[in-house]
């Protein structure tokens, strides 16, 4: 079920001297099972776009399509949209209120009208999906670490069972042993249920790693939305944007101008040992 | 829904009535509020009237602004303008059944209607220039002298200054807690009373850990910073009157004379 996002704009505030563009005339499609990163300065209009997707605020202008049909029409059934097009806020273990974990994570299978033993069932699959051990199921939220309060946090969304799921910063704040979990729990839910996944994320490395198409949004407009190595060749704007390219490109890139036909587009550690060892065996071939 | 709150509505614009004194507004409204109830007379309104329309063009914030604060006081001015028209005894101008209106009853119910509209639109202009901080601020120097009585000035400004410091960040975390929990399905406008009271507990359990959360992080970043209440405390951009507070003072006390003459006129 595609998402296509159509000359969206959103202002806050609107006709006041508070007024601002929050995203402007935005508009891009993301196909079924793809890996979607989204890049973009603080206060670039990240956390405002993903929320339309999903119905939660209203576009000031343009519209968002999920399979087809424009989800800001009258009478669209948002409540059943937002089961299939789920939404992990930045730092969502701020939500928990349940008193055992099992509770919080039926909450959202229950509100889709499921019947208590169908919703346990979910949660369970969730909860297992994100690696939390049955053993915590019975005991508060509360009592958990940060990083096993997110993951049941993500759990939450999760047994509702989404065909898109959109991640808003999942491993900020965390240490890089939980983040590492969290990202590996997003890549296997995309390789093995075939969800879409849009990641939100500051960090370019993590990106490059997992995602098929990179959106790049600033100053509340979209700037690029293409692969990892297409996005990376335009180092010098994105180092204008506040962002920037992973380490391993710019190392590249400064091995190409020390006279080493390294190709300059890589953009992860492993791509990078690929490259190196096809240039070892040229030099080999050569000698 | 929630962003309709107007508390410590600032509206930030640069403006002469922006950059005074939060002392020379604090003083100005209160002698304007009691300006307003010491007259009685035609021309004392005009003058009030005429003061508050100037205030507001120098203020440059858009007129809309200023009514918003008239919806909570709707049900007292029907109340109270009732109340005055129906109940005052003097000369009958309309009569039906037991309704009875004097012209007294309509004059005094017509000035109470304006008082009431002009009190509230007077202090919301006050609010509406002024940053809540520099509010506090205002308070804080003009209430000093009760510290010699064991009021604890300080710490009631700073507690001031901390409430509404927290009342747009609990608006914006009320905000984002009911957004997340709705994209878990939850409904917070359908059912009846109950369910809606049901539904809230989604809501306010997590606002509050984090109220008290924020509140103990604040207390330790206090404490980190050596805080100790205002003994000794200085201030980094202290309240100094200027050349503008000067002239708004004289004009203040201008318009209080002049107030104050209408007393004496014979309309």
């Amino acid at each position: 079920m595609p998402l296509k996002v159509e000359h969206l704009s959103h202002i806050y505030q609107q006709g006041t001297a508070m007024e601002s563009w929050a995203l402007r005339d935005i508009s891009f499609e993301v196909e079924d099972g793809t890996f979607v990163g989204l890049i973009g300065h603080t206060g670039s209009g990240k956390s405002t776009l993903i929320q339309h997707l999903n119905g939660l605020i209203k576009p000031s202008e343009g519209t968002v399509y999920f399979d087809g049909e424009d989800i800001f029409a009258a009478g669209y059934d948002l409540k059943g949209l937002r089961a299939k097009v789920g939404l992990v806020f930045q730092y969502p273990e701020y939500q928990l209120f349940e008193q055992d974990i099992l509770s919080d994570v039926k909450f959202g299978p229950k509100n889709m009208g499921l019947s208590d033993k169908e919703a346990e069932e979910k949660a369970i699959d969730a909860l297992r999906l994100v690696r939390v051990d049955e053993k915590y199921f019975s005991r508060s939220p509360f009592e958990l670490s940060g990083g096993q309060k997110r993951r049941v946090a993500i759990a939450g969304v999760l047994a509702m069972e989404p065909k898109v799921l959109i991640l808003d910063e999942p491993t900020a704040g965390l240490d890089p042993k939980g983040r590492d979990e969290i990202l590996e729990s997003i890549d296997s839910l995309h390789k093995e249920r075939g969800i879409t996944i849009i990641l939100v994320s500051h960090s370019m490395e993590d990106v490059a790693m997992y995602a098929d198409r990179i959106l790049v949004l600033d100053g509340s407009e979209l700037k690029f939305f293409d692969t990892p190595k297409e996005v990376f060749k335009h180092k010098k704007e994105l180092k204008r944007m506040g962002l920037a390219a992973p380490e391993i490109t710019y190392l590249a890139s400064d091995l190409r101008k020390a006279g080493i036909d390294i190709d300059d587009t890589i953009s992860t550690v492993e791509e990078a040992k690929t490259e190196i060892l096809r240039l070892l065996s040229v030099e080999k071939d050569k000698a | 829904m929630l962003r309709d709150i107007t508390i410590g509505q600032f509206y930030p614009v640069r403006s002469p009535i922006h950059a005074l004194d939060p002392r020379t507004k604090l003083a100005g409204t209160m002698l304007y509020l009691l300006s307003l109830f010491m007259t009685d007379s035609v021309a004392g309104y005009v003058i009030a009237t005429v003061f508050l329309v100037s205030c507001i063009k120098l203020s440059k914030v858009p007129f809309r602004f200023m009514v918003k604060g008239l919806k909570a006081i709707i049900l007292l001015l029907v109340l109270s303008v009732s109340f005055n028209l129906f109940l005052t005894p003097g000369t009958t101008i309309f009569e039906l059944g037991f309704i009875h209106i004097s012209m007294e009853g309509l004059l005094t119910a017509g000035f109470m209607a304006i008082r009431l509209i002009y009190l509230v639109i007077g202090s919301s202009l006050m609010t509406l220039t002024t940053t809540p901080n520099a509010l506090t601020d205002g308070l804080e120097r003009s209430l000093g002298f009760m510290k010699r009585f064991g009021v604890p000035v300080h710490e009631i400004a700073m507690m001031m200054s901390i409430a509404l410091r927290f009342i747009p960040i609990l608006v914006e975390e009320t905000d984002k807690i009911m957004k997340a929990q709705s994209a878990r399905g939850a409904d917070f406008e359908r059912g009846g009373l109950i369910q809606k009271a049901k539904a809230m507990v989604p809501l306010l359990v997590p606002l509050f850990i984090s109220a008290f959360r924020r509140a103990a992080d604040l207390a330790m970043a206090m404490e980190a910073r050596c805080y100790h209440g205002g003994e000794g405390r200085t201030k980094m951009h202290p309240l100094r009157y200027t050349e503008k507070d000067r002239i708004a003072y004289i004009i203040l006390f201008i318009y209080f004379a002049l107030m104050a003459l209408t007393n004496l006129l014979p309309f």
